[in-house]
């Protein structure tokens, strides 16, 4: 579903990714952790060219995105994403979050819109909630809101960057809660977050990055039990301890 | 004759007021229509301007900030004056009502173009983002997401500056607008009293008291 190779990013003098493979099978969900400035967020935006690698390729459900014939806004469609603060449009409804894409990007009668965006946001939970803003939300119900948008256009792909990380510890399981039903969906998922819990449980396979590459991956019980490496063992007995 | 019937003979002088005062309601008239042209022209110019800058192209942006720039720093008479008495000598001959028109319309792009600006920028990246990632195009993020919001924080910065520039209009008087203070001088001067400026200063407050009012009720309901 995923080919991304070689992939290298270089903020001016700042190389923050050095040649990362990744492959991501259909329906295959991938954890990637990693200390903060590793490049874990930087590689997961590279995944929908919300940055574009300075070298590398990347190949989404059959789609080149760095092809610069490639419609990157339909490619988009297929490759939700959902962001660490949510970024709901505030001066929208939920209802209105969820279906603007629809309606002016998949060409979808505002009715149309209405029914699948009510349908997404009863996916998530939140269909009593269609008509508040997002500001009247509570930010485990937001972060749902910014799912249902994504899963409302069928995408192929969700990529997940931090989803909980700006919540509150008691909001977080009701996102993860969404996200384990999308996995038993048969989403394929990449997912940029330290919730171990939820890796142990959801995750064919983690990855660990530090400095801009791929330090290893396997299976969770692998790399959180038994990692190869100084470096991972060092990560994973750090955010053990919190 | 005591100090108060010589001060009401002069500034209050019913006689001459009665005479004039059509005068006057004519150039509230002249005003009026002017200072609607001004807005509508100059805010939608200057939302023109600040949509373009977005589009981030940097010579284009080069120029932008260039016009802007310069409308910002020279007065408005400095303005008016130069194209009514500068056009003519290129075969353009604007009347006195188009080149205070142009000229404040002018200063007023100017300036609505950096507060739109400004709000444009203040709309966080990750607005952008979600936009882009869920498919929709620059100019659709712009028009339904970010423009949108923008908008909302510019209107009281946007109204102080649209007041004191439409006030501007006064300026017209110098290149022979007959609006409010273009009349009520040429009253002085027939009359030999200036009750007439009297009348003027009554006229703009009856026009720009409710245009205060209207900004300070704007300013509190979105900020």
């Amino acid at each position: 579903m995923i080919q991304a190779k070689g992939i290298h990013k270089q903020f001016g003098a700042l190389h923050v990714l050095k040649g990362v493979d990744l492959d991501v099978a259909e329906r295959e969900l991938v954890f990637i952790i990693g200390p903060s400035g590793s490049g874990k967020s930087t590689m997961l935006r590279c995944l929908n060219r919300l940055e574009v690698p300075t070298s590398g390729s990347v190949v989404v459900d059959g789609i080149d995105l760095l092809d610069p014939r490639t419609d990157l806004n339909h490619a988009r469609q297929r490759i939700g994403m959902v962001f660490q603060s949510f970024n709901l449009y505030p001066h929208m409804t939920a209802l209105g979050n969820v279906t603007l894409a629809l309606r002016k990007v998949a060409g979808k009668s505002r009715a149309e819109a209405d029914e699948i965006g009510h349908a997404a946001l009863a996916r998530v939970g939140l269909a009593e909630r269609a008509d508040h803003r997002p500001g009247q939300l509570s930010g485990g119900q937001q972060q749902r809101v910014a799912i249902a948008r994504a899963i409302a256009l069928e995408p192929r792909v969700m990529l997940f960057d931090e989803p909980t990380s700006a919540l509150d510890p008691e909001l977080v399981g009701s996102v993860l809660g969404v996200m384990r039903a999308l996995r038993e969906s048969g989403m394929t998922m990449v997912v940029v977050s330290h919730e171990m819990g939820f890796a142990r449980a959801a995750a064919d396979r983690v990855m660990f990055m530090d400095d801009g590459l791929i330090v290893e991956q396997g299976p969770p019980a692998q790399i959180f039990e038994a990692p190869l490496h100084a470096r991972t063992r060092g990560f994973i007995s750090q955010i053990q301890r919190h | 004759m005591g100090g108060w019937e010589r001060f009401t003979e002069t500034f209050l002088n019913a006689k001459v007021m009665a005479r004039y005062w059509p005068d006057i309601v004519s150039g509230l008239g002249t005003t009026i229509e002017l200072a609607a042209l001004i807005v509508v022209s100059g805010l939608a110019a200057g939302l023109a301007l600040a949509v373009l800058r977005s589009f981030g192209i940097r010579v284009v942006n080069w120029g932008i900030i260039f016009v802007v720039d310069l409308f910002r720093a020279l007065p408005p008479l400095v303005i008016i004056v130069l194209i009514y008495f500068g056009l003519p000598s290129i075969d353009v001959v604007p009347s006195g009502f188009v080149s205070t028109w142009l000229s404040l319309a002018l200063v007023l792009m100017a300036f609505s173009e950096e507060i739109f600006w400004a709000g444009i920028t203040a709309i966080p990246r990750g607005q952008w983002e979600a936009a882009r990632s869920t498919g929709l195009g620059f100019t659709q993020t712009l028009a339904h997401v970010i423009l949108p919001q923008a908008l909302r924080i510019t209107i009281p910065p946007l109204t102080n500056r649209t007041i004191a520039i439409t006030k501007g209009t006064a300026l017209g008087s110098v290149v022979a607008v007959t609006e409010i203070l273009g009349q009520a001088s040429s009253a002085v001067s027939n009359s030999y009293n200036p009750s007439p400026l009297t009348l003027g200063a009554a006229a703009y407050l009856v026009l720009f008291i409710p245009v205060v009012v209207f900004g300070r009720w704007v300013e509190r309901k979105f900020r």
